[in-house]
């Protein structure tokens, strides 16, 4: 193991490159910029033999990437916020041709008010069009979603295309020590595309019909079953990664300091870093809590959670994101909303934290307030608002 | 290379209406393109009456994604050949509304590119699929859905946006007007797109019988009329110059329009004159600016000599 010191997006770029991607279709916007700039120097030096498409829009971005899969290329693409919100039709589209992807997402705010800065309500505004989400904590862990992604989107038990989130600016724009495989133990785990269909004129298919209700349903009910195959697919490339690296990836959430822990924070993304810092302090002054990460947000990996929390004796969620009106008379984030319904049924009681929308700094203190509100039944609000909306 | 005119590769038994032409345009662009061709279609008629699942009239690899990407998806697909060393050619097959209206931010940025890709705008002059509402292809005047004729509207109340021009100023290669009515041009231009390389764009007008107004047996002779009217030109353009036009000896536009219930109202309750004149001055403008006009010999006047 060789680790270097890069910053996210160019871990990212050279990820890519390993994974070979065949068609590289992606317009700039930040924070997600540094990733397509370094991949189109990468095209030009001709370290990738791919054909890069500098399209007008993040729509046809992916619009060309629909094509290039279809006709049996791998294919790549990067967006966030505004970019992935105009490829809003596409993404549904796309999921339902079941046409593999991997996409990767510097999670970024949606405007207005116009932010460049990092929560994850951009991907998750797309939990329901039918595509994989994983969501990393760190830039390692970024790179390595790449090539997991890449073998269970071509699965052909799955066949979704995937977004590999991760903060934009927290992750995207930091040096941090990151283990590159070298090509050939890239190539050893992740094996060329083999479609299941393309548009071939030696064996014409149509792709993309027209469905009228006698048969559009059992499309939508095919789309959930891949989903849920997914699960496991996405534990076995995990196990199979780890087997070869050393680095596992089997746990669809990750469970820190859970032991015997009374308290849990559920959260996905870079916030969990800080948060394991915070839970180590709590935990050297003798305060029982833990940690579970959602790694992989599509499919949701309802049992796993449950299991992971069945033994705590309060939650506290982490959404970096708000499904604007959902609650009733307190605000939801939608991975409060969803763990609650994973959890129906138990007696545990479920406190969301509305957190870190657009850029807001998170620090261990804001952690520790968060366990403590917590631990006195103070939750389902806004975290850190300015007195003066009040 | 010759045109196989036996060749079919669009299948009968789809939904579309008697006399639709539309259809008939996928028949022939097929018969030109042969069967190493991709084709990318956009939402539409043709979409929908060639592809009933699980059903499909397509006998060639086919795709389409939305109503607004058809020449995105090309790209890529075009990409993804090349990259693979393969020689399909690929074609786009969408309607005016597709192309003229909501697509055009796709096609632009195709045609800059300059993808190899063959793009064919079936252009029926509304949104038919949904109800015949109007489209930035809509001629001037016509009632359709969103533009109906009213007591204080004559109809669509601009004329037809210059599509071809639009995209003959992005350097396509090949640019063409044509008619389902007049096929082996048709076909002839196809052929001259597919092996242009480049982005190459070909208009074809496609008489809808439902959405104008005709019976289903006239679409040859209304697509005929609008040549002979003015209404339509049929020309040629590379690298931006006009290289060859279809000249006739032009009809009044009042033949073209009286066969139709979309310019109903421009002769009942009552014959409106100035709306009349002003279509024919955009049929005078078209036979100006692209030279149609057959100058016959004057008529030598009986008993004279
Ligand atoms: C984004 C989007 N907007 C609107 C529609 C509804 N729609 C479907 S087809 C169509 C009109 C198609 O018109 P045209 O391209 O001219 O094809 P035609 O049906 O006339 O053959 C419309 C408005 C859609 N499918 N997608
Ligand atoms: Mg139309």
């Amino acid at each position: 193991m060789a680790l270097e010191i890069m910053e996210g997006s160019i871990a990212i770029a050279q990820a890519v490159r390993r994974c070979r991607p065949q068609v590289v279709s992606a317009y700039p916007i930040t924070p997600q910029t540094h990733i397509v700039e370094s991949l189109a120097e990468i095209v030009a030096n001709g370290e990738l033999a791919a054909d890069y498409i500098t399209v007008e829009s993040e729509f046809s971005a992916l619009s060309a990437c629909v094509g290039a899969v279809a006709t049996g290329a791998r294919a790549y693409s990067a967006t966030t916020s505004q970019g992935l919100a105009l490829m809003f039709e596409v993404c549904f589209n796309m999921a339902g041709m079941r046409l593999p992807l991997v996409m990767t997402i510097a999670n970024r705010a949606l405007g207005a008010p116009l932010s460049i800065w990092n929560d994850q309500q951009d991907s998750i505004a797309l939990r329901d069009a039918g595509w994989l989400q994983l969501y990393a904590e760190d830039n390692q862990e970024a790179v390595d979603l790449h090539y997991i992604g890449y073998r269970v989107a071509e699965d052909h038990r799955v066949l979704l295309p995937t977004m590999v989130c991760f903060d934009g600016f927290i992750l995207s724009h930091t040096y941090e020590p990151v283990d590159m495989l070298s090509q050939e133990e890239v190539d050893a785990y992740l094996p060329p595309f083999v479609p299941k269909y393309r548009l071939d004129a030696a064996n014409p298919v149509s792709m993309g019909m027209y469905a009228t209700p006698d048969y559009y349903l059992e499309f939508r009910y095919e789309n959930d079953q891949a989903q849920k195959r997914a699960l496991e697919v996405v534990r076995e490339a995990g196990r199979e990664f780890g087997k070869l690296f050393g680095r596992d990836y089997s746990d669809l959430v990750e469970s820190y300091r859970m032991e015997d822990a009374e308290t849990a924070i559920v959260a996905m993304g870079s916030i969990c870093g800080t948060t394991k810092d915070a839970i180590d302090e709590m935990r050297a002054e003798g305060k029982k809590v833990g940690l579970v990460r959602i790694r992989c947000f599509r499919p949701f990996p309802a049992e796993d959670l449950k299991a992971a929390l069945a033994n705590v004796s309060r939650i506290a969620v982490l959404d970096k994101n708000i499904s604007l009106g959902a609650g009733g008379a307190t605000p939801r984030g939608a991975v409060a909303l969803e763990l609650k319904d994973a959890l129906y049924g138990t007696s545990t009681p479920v406190l969301d934290y509305i957190i870190a929308l657009g850029g807001r700094d998170v620090r261990i203190e804001d952690i520790k307030n968060v366990v403590a509100a917590c631990e006195a039944g103070d939750g389902d609000r806004f975290y850190g608002l300015r007195t003066e909306v009040l | 290379m010759a045109i196989d005119k036996t060749c079919e590769l669009f299948d009968c038994g789809h939904r579309a209406c008697g006399g639709c032409g539309a259809s008939l345009a996928a028949r022939l662009f097929l018969k030109a393109a042969g069967p190493e061709t991709i084709v990318v279609s956009s939402t539409g008629c043709m979409e929908v009456f060639s592809t009933p699942y699980p059903e499909t009239a397509w006998k060639v690899p086919w795709i389409h994604s939305l109503f607004e990407n058809a020449s995105a998806v090309a790209s890529g697909i075009e990409a993804a050949l090349k990259v693979q060393g393969r020689k399909e050619k690929v074609v786009v097959i969408a309607g005016d509304g597709a192309t003229f209206d909501i697509g055009v931010l796709c096609i632009s940025g195709a045609f800059e590119r300059g993808h190899d890709i063959t793009y064919i705008c079936y252009d029926n002059e509304a949104y038919m699929n949904t109800g015949i509402q109007r489209s930035g292809a809509t001629p001037y005047d016509a009632s359709t859905t969103t533009s109906p004729a009213g007591k204080v509207s004559m109809g669509n109340k601009r004329p037809k946006k210059d599509m071809p021009r639009i995209l003959a100023a992005h350097g396509a290669p090949y640019v063409a007007t044509a008619s389902v009515a007049y096929p082996a041009d048709f076909m002839q231009k196809v052929e001259k797109a597919i092996n242009t390389p480049g982005p190459c764009y070909v208009q074809v007008h496609a008489p809808c019988c439902t959405g104008w107004g005709f019976d289903g047996s006239k679409t040859i002779a209304i697509g005929k009329l609008a040549i002979e009217t003015g209404l339509w030109v049929n020309y040629e353009m590379v690298n931006g110059e006009v290289t060859k036009v279809k000249k006739v000896v032009r009809k009044p536009v009042e033949e073209y329009l009286k066969e139709q219930k979309r310019f109903r109202h421009l002769f009942k309750p009552a014959r409106s004159t100035e709306e009349i004149a002003k279509i024919q001055a955009i049929a005078d403008a078209n036979a100006e600016k692209y030279g149609i006009d057959i100058k016959l010999p004057p008529k030598k006047d009986a008993g004279t000599d």
